[in-house]
């Protein structure tokens, strides 16, 4: 079938556009693009995937601020056994929402569509994104979503119409107390659903964008680590958020129209609930891990200045955790009854998952390895990455074993594993992203000194903090818990002295970024020596569409040594 | 896909280079529909999950004896109504891309009318099913015309201590508080057991029914919308022969709901 090509406005435009920038570099004029006092308008209204990257980058922080002081919340109540400031019910509420603003929020979007965004385009030579107005439509419908979450917390009226009753019951909404609760659940659900379809927009169009508008020289495995791990966290959320999308809509069905598919005195099965959640939140756990790894790839690369140790099985290894990711959802529940076959092949799954894992932590340290090792702030948070996915990874290993899972399930150990593995891999390599491309987005080079202290101040806080969690789960205490038991209070009381630290290494680290942002030190074209088209090909900061003329691309991203890769 | 993306990379490359090609990529524009076709089927693919799982499990014959409730005559005619809105889809962009904007624009509203056609025909079943106090049980308004729902209390229990078989189970008349009919009652009297008896099964089963072919009917009203707008296009020739890949990503769109309902009316009129 053929089709006929109309001659595009923006040939025209992208020809005339370049001549400008063209013009304008040799007459040394600096580039106003990331004018910040532009009219909001020109913010909102622009399809151009830096700024929508951008907007995405000022929301998911505004809600990671969100997040943190409803988790500090948290910690304050726990800093004594009994009620300290806010009751049980408020309680439930506040670690509710913690968790829904910390991952649908903060991780989930804030690689793919903050770093995704911005640079996915860059790396692989292309102007744009291949549906620029899906793209802001996604952001529309992520704030929709955003901001239909935070109303929860304050519109929500139970039967009498009086008592306040903000969402409850835990960020993964179990059925059947989810499709029961008075409280305002649906809502919450509900805003979960739009930031779904959020998710699956921002994943369609990159696997779009990536099949159809590589650079010509670019084969598939040239592409950047960073543009593999997008590919295939994007497959993540096409194949698997709809399954969330279904649920999360069917809760809000059975609460209004009483069907009766998790109501058991209807004859529905509340556990199937939790098998149609885990199909979706499992792979989405490697949606908020992934794209770091591609990042922490990027970041080890340049600051060793190596080619990156096996590009091949890094590729495969991404894709390996991205597909046997989608088998392992029900090791979520191997304490809510399940036949014992399904138990032993889920957790024999789980473990797979691990060799993938492991192969990309041996090649990034075999990447370090004869390596001229440069710790700038970037590298440093990166390392941390390493570091504390690991340790994630290990504690997970032990819940993934179906005989010590059944002792700590529901306990702190939980909650210590998957902080270590969202916010100390998901978490800490948005961090780091935004440290290596701090200078390239917004031309401006932040403090070193102040990095390293802010990120010395997270890394004793986060260890302090995650790793007291898992101790007191250890020792037996259940998470969720408003209350309790006197011999828990010393480790509680470290917990929150180590998010004390680790929060005020987030304000150095945040402030510093800040103050960098309008007094920073004009940031060089390629300040870490990197061989990525961004940091090559694309001034600083980007210009409109990327480029001042067609990037030249005659080497791979990691071409260090001479070598294609 | 991947292939023919790469294909046509090699093909072309300094053709398709991005600077080029941008805003007129059909093959693009067409894969990013073919993906959101995918969610679509994942979306529907946890409801049939849901359905496999209790359909195929203890409830296997509970769901044989509800779908015995459903109308097939109504199924197999909207079947019928769109699989051949579906045909003059296709007709609709043959027409157009043979330069035909007359019979294209005929087809557009045939398979508008047809989308409407399955629309009504869904109502009338669905009101005969809301008659015989067949509908989700916690519908205000519903109730309040038809009186409660016979899916509101799953007679599990009485079921197992009946002795009866499902059938015959199905059959007892029992009044709004699941007393069954005494023996010797007067026709006047009679009238006030109007209600059946259900087992958990058939209420899942008919929950799943309400919610499935509830939310194809909601995408039959986005595909209408899509082809007003289709219409729309075609009439003021922003669709045209050159240009035509709107009204073929519609018509994917189209006909996966169609195939939707392919595996809808097997799995719920048939499965008697």
């Amino acid at each position: 079938m053929s089709y006929a090509v109309n001659k595009p406005y923006y040939e025209d435009q992208a020809v005339v556009l370049a001549d400008i920038y063209e013009t304008m570099a040799e007459a040394g004029k600096t580039n106003k693009f990331f004018n910040f006092l532009a009219w909001l308008h020109t913010w909102v209204l622009s399809t151009d995937h830096k700024r929508i990257g951008i907007l995405y980058l000022i929301s998911m922080l505004a809600f990671f601020a969100v997040g943190i002081s409803l988790g500090f919340t948290i910690r304050l109540e726990l800093l004594w056994p009994g009620e300290q400031f806010i009751s049980a019910t408020v309680y439930n509420s506040v670690f509710t929402l913690h968790g829904v603003i910390m991952i649908f929020l903060f991780v989930i979007p804030g690689i793919p569509a903050v770093f995704g965004n911005f640079f996915l385009p860059i790396h692989i030579g292309a102007a744009d994104v291949q549906f620029p107005r899906l793209n802001l439509a996604s952001w529309y419908m992520f704030m929709g979503g955003a901001l239909m979450a935070a109303m929860s917390l304050f519109v929500g009226y139970g039967a009498n119409g009086v008592e306040w009753v903000a969402p409850d019951g835990g960020w993964t909404f179990y059925a059947p107390y989810s499709t029961t609760a008075n409280t305002n659940v649906s809502m919450a659900v509900f805003a979960a659903f739009i930031l779904g379809f959020s998710s699956i927009f921002t994943g369609l169009n990159f696997v779009t964008t990536i099949h159809r508008m590589r650079h010509p020289k670019q084969k598939w495995m040239q592409m950047p680590l960073f543009v593999w791990a997008l590919y295939g966290t994007a497959w993540i959320q096409v194949l698997a958020t709809p399954v969330i999308g279904i649920t999360l809509a069917l809760i809000i069905v059975e609460r209004a129209f009483g069907i009766g598919i998790f109501d058991a005195t209807l004859g529905g099965d509340p556990v199937l609930y939790q098998h149609m959640f885990w199909i979706y939140s499992h792979p989405a756990v490697y949606v908020m891990v992934i794209p770091g790894m591609g990042v922490v790839s990027e970041i080890i690369a340049t600051f060793s200045q190596r080619t990156i140790f096996g590009y091949t099985s890094m590729v495969l290894s991404m894709i390996g955790i991205a597909f046997v990711g989608y088998f392992v959802w029900a090791h979520h529940m191997f304490t809510s009854g399940m036949s014992e076959a399904s138990v032993a092949i889920f957790s024999f799954l789980t473990f797979f998952v691990a060799v993938p894992t492991a192969v990309k932590v041996f090649n990034w340290l075999a990447t370090l390895y004869k390596g001229s090792i440069q710790l700038d702030p970037p590298m440093i948070w990166g390392l941390s990455f390493v570091f504390l996915f690991s340790i994630g990874g290990f504690t997970g290993l032990a819940l993934g074993m179906v005989n010590t899972d059944i002792h700590v399930h529901d306990t702190y150990y939980v909650v210590g594993h998957f902080h270590y593995t969202m916010f100390g891999g998901g978490g800490v390599a948005i961090i780091a992203a935004l440290h290596y491309w701090f200078p390239k987005m917004f031309g401006r080079m932040y403090n070193f000194t102040v990095a390293h202290v802010g990120w010395g101040f997270f890394f004793v806080g986060f260890n302090t903090l995650y790793g007291s969690m898992l101790i007191v789960g250890l020792q037996g205490m259940p998470r969720r818990y408003h209350d309790y038991l006197p011999q828990f209070t010393d480790l509680h009381q470290i917990g929150t002295v180590g998010a004390v630290i680790m929060i005020t290494g987030l304000i150095i680290t945040f402030g510093n970024l800040l103050i960098a942002l309008f007094g920073g030190d004009k940031a060089e074209q390629n300040p870490w020596g990197g061989k990525t088209l961004e940091w090559e090909e694309c001034p600083t900061p980007p210009v409109l569409i990327n480029f001042y003329k067609k990037p030249r691309l005659d080497h791979g991203p990691y071409d260090y040594e001479g070598e294609w890769v | 896909m991947s292939s023919i993306a790469e294909q046509h990379t090699a093909e072309n490359q300094e053709e398709l280079f991005h600077f080029d090609h941008h805003h007129t990529d059909y093959e693009g524009a067409k894969l990013g529909v073919w993906l959101f076709l995918f969610t679509e089927l994942v979306l529907f693919g946890g409801m049939f999950l849901a359905l496999f799982a209790y359909g195929t499990g203890e409830y296997a014959t509970d769901f044989h004896a509800a779908g015995k409730n459903l109308n097939v005559f109504k199924g197999a005619g909207n079947t019928l109504v769109l699989l051949t809105s579906s045909l003059t889809m296709v007709y609709a962009i043959t027409a157009l891309q043979k330069g035909s904007k007359f019979w294209s624009l005929v087809h557009i509203a045939i398979t508008i009318i047809l989308a409407m056609t399955f629309m009504v025909i869904k109502y009338f079943e669905w009101s005969a099913k809301f008659e015989h106090h067949l509908f989700p049980a916690k519908i205000g308004f519903l109730e309040a015309k038809y009186g409660q729902s016979d899916l509101k209390r799953a007679y599990s229990a009485e079921f197992a201590e009946s002795g009866m078989s499902l059938a015959e189970f199905n059959k007892v008349k029992v009044d709004v508080n699941g007393n069954p009919m005494p023996d010797g009652v007067t026709a006047e009297e009679a009238k006030k057991y109007t209600h059946h008896r259900y087992t958990r099964g058939q209420v899942i089963f008919f929950g799943m029914y309400f919610t499935m072919t509830g939310l194809h009917g909601f995408h039959v009203l986005i595909g209408v919308a899509l082809l007003l707008w289709m219409f729309w296009g075609v009439l003021r020739e922003t669709i045209t022969a050159e240009n035509f890949g709107y009204l073929e990503n519609v018509g994917l769109y189209w006909h996966l709901v169609d195939l939707i309902w392919i595996y809808l009316f097997p799995l719920f009129y048939l499965v008697a």
